[in-house]
């Protein structure tokens, strides 16, 4: 796992029946590209997180692919259609086959 | 006219920051609080999107290392057993308005304290914990955070007493002419802020948004980081982390910002 | 006198006054040309065929939000949108983005679902260099768009 990895994510608490909300996530990663060179000159291999995936109640609402072009520190907004309370999840695996994880509560009224 | 080799690099320096001055924009916006006087922050340089970042909290990748730092706090480090909140509690009530007024001179130690030095003193001294490297991912979470307390205080460094030292110090230095360009930390900062150096527009230079995110370290740097790269930039030999001469340089520039507001974490270029 | 002669008659001091001239003339805010070694139009159609097959893109639908010149390539905001009403029969089911100036085009792959509620996303990228930013859009009853938009990035000065 790279070091220090530490995601972060905004879903609004409360919500109305129907409403789109905005989430917005970050995440600690220095997405290295695999073609900058290190002070010996040689290649730093490529470390990234290249996948992250959103489920709401288990069910899949926005999934993203990554290349190295995404910047370090990735930062994703979106959007997803509430209909009914419950949990945002939220996954993103590396290319060491790491996965962060984080969750996030809404009320839907 | 003969001129020798620094003269004649001085001059391809000097015409590159000449020709800048040409091209800089007669700017008449409002900058509200990031604008004193004739003070202005390096925010009102900055593209639109890149301040967009930095104001919202969320988008603000700067966050990320605040958020580290809040937890540091209150995380038990050294042989006494304490953490940071074992004395000083809740950070957001004891560390606001720390970086508005810091550096300060500590009758006790008997010198300057930037609040790196200061936390570095703490964790020897008090949690008789190992100290953190200045640049090391601890230290610059725990500035982040530390200084992210006081966000939007206005500067206010005290420059009498025992710290005019420091200050005439850092003021000299600010002045003296260093390195193969032969240039001083004003030719940029003083005189062509505004100007547009190659395609990047050069700034008044203010501290009050340290540790700032920047978009080419892709990370958050100290403010001697920034005076390192500065010194190198003119082809001079940088100085230490937290040397004398650049903890004094920094209670000057830290001045030269009175009543800009904290906006750490900020982001720059 | 020949070119080669006037070159050599050309003292250390001259040669430098020449290079000082030429950067006067680029502090006028250059950007990077695209193309050298990087990706070009070639690459980043292979790559959308890839992804798309043999597929035709018409324009339309989507929007990208990019700035005009980017401060620094390390980090430029994207945004993207497509017009679409995101019903369980009528959605956008991809959104990828490309960089037809990079070393290697591919930025990212969004995938949405009718739980989305509005096909729109924003992220920050890495451009080498003065490009184009192509998007193509996969929608659910397999027809395709596309759009792309040039953004220019400058050239570092202290900022390197």
């Amino acid at each position: 796992m790279a070091k220090g990895v530490k995601p972060r994510v905004r879903v609004p608490k409360k919500a109305a029946k129907g409403d789109i909300i905005e989430i917005k996530s970050l995440i600690s990663h220095k997405m290295e590209s695999g073609r900058r060179k290190g002070k010996d000159g040689k290649l730093i291999p490529r470390s990234i997180i290249n996948k992250m995936e959103v489920t709401f109640n288990g069910k899949p609402v926005f999934t993203a692919d990554w290349h190295p072009a995404i910047s370090a520190n990735p930062y994703m907004s979106f959007f997803a259609k509430v209909e009914e309370s419950g949990e945002f999840a939220f996954k993103w695996t590396d290319d060491d086959g790491s996965v962060y994880e984080k969750t996030a509560k809404i009320t839907v009224a | 006219m003969k001129m020798n080799w620094k003269q004649v690099t001085f001059v391809a320096a000097a015409c590159a920051v000449c020709a800048s001055v040409f091209v800089s924009s007669a700017n008449a916006a409002d900058w509200g609080q990031y604008e004193v006087d004739d003070r202005r922050s390096g925010f009102t340089y900055m593209t639109d999107e890149s301040r967009a970042m930095q104001v919202d909290s969320f988008q603000n990748p700067g966050m990320i290392w605040v958020e580290q730092g809040a937890e540091l706090w209150t995380e038990v480090n050294g042989k006494a057993g304490k953490s940071c909140a074992s004395c000083h509690e809740d950070a957001t009530a004891a560390m606001k308005g720390v970086a508005a007024r810091y550096p300060v001179y500590d009758e006790g130690a008997k010198t300057l304290q930037s609040v790196e030095t200061q936390i570095n003193h703490c964790l020897e001294n008090n949690m008789q914990a190992e100290p953190y490297k200045w640049e090391s991912t601890e230290m610059l979470s725990m500035t982040s955070f530390i200084n992210n307390q006081s966000l939007g205080m206005p500067v206010d460094v005290k420059i009498d007493g025992p710290a005019a030292e420091w200050y005439e110090k850092g003021k000299a230095f600010y002045y003296e002419r260093r390195g193969q360009l032969d240039m001083a930390c004003k030719h940029c900062h003083e005189d062509n802020a505004g100007g547009i150096i190659r395609a990047n527009t050069l700034t008044q230079g203010q501290v009050n948004g340290f540790p700032t995110y920047r978009l080419k370290w892709q990370k958050v740097g100290s403010i001697h980081r920034r005076f390192r790269g500065c010194n190198k930039q003119v082809r001079s030999a940088p100085f230490g982390y937290g040397s004398d001469e650049y903890l004094a340089l920094e209670l000057y520039v830290k001045w030269r910002g009175r009543g800009l507001p904290v906006e750490t974490p900020a982001v720059r270029n | 006198m020949s070119t080669k002669q006037a070159l050599s008659a050309l003292t250390r001091r001259e040669a430098l006054m020449l290079a000082a001239g030429a950067t006067m003339v680029a502090a006028g805010g250059v950007v990077l040309k695209s193309g050298t070694a990087n990706a070009d139009e070639k690459m980043t159609n292979d790559a959308i065929m890839k992804l798309i097959g043999d597929k035709k893109p018409a324009d339309g639908k989507i929007t990208l939000e990019l700035p005009q010149i980017a401060e620094n390539g390390n980090t430029v905001p994207v945004g993207v949108s497509v017009d679409s009403p995101m019903t369980a029969d009528n959605y956008v089911k991809s959104v990828h983005l490309f960089a037809d100036g990079n070393p290697a085009p591919d930025v990212a792959s969004l995938h949405f679902t009718p739980m989305s509620g509005k096909a729109s996303a924003a992220t920050r990228i890495r451009l080498a260099g003065t490009q184009n930013i192509v998007a193509v859009a996969e929608m659910s009853d397999g027809s395709v768009y596309r759009a792309q938009q040039e953004v220019k990035v400058t050239i570092g000065g202290c900022g390197g």
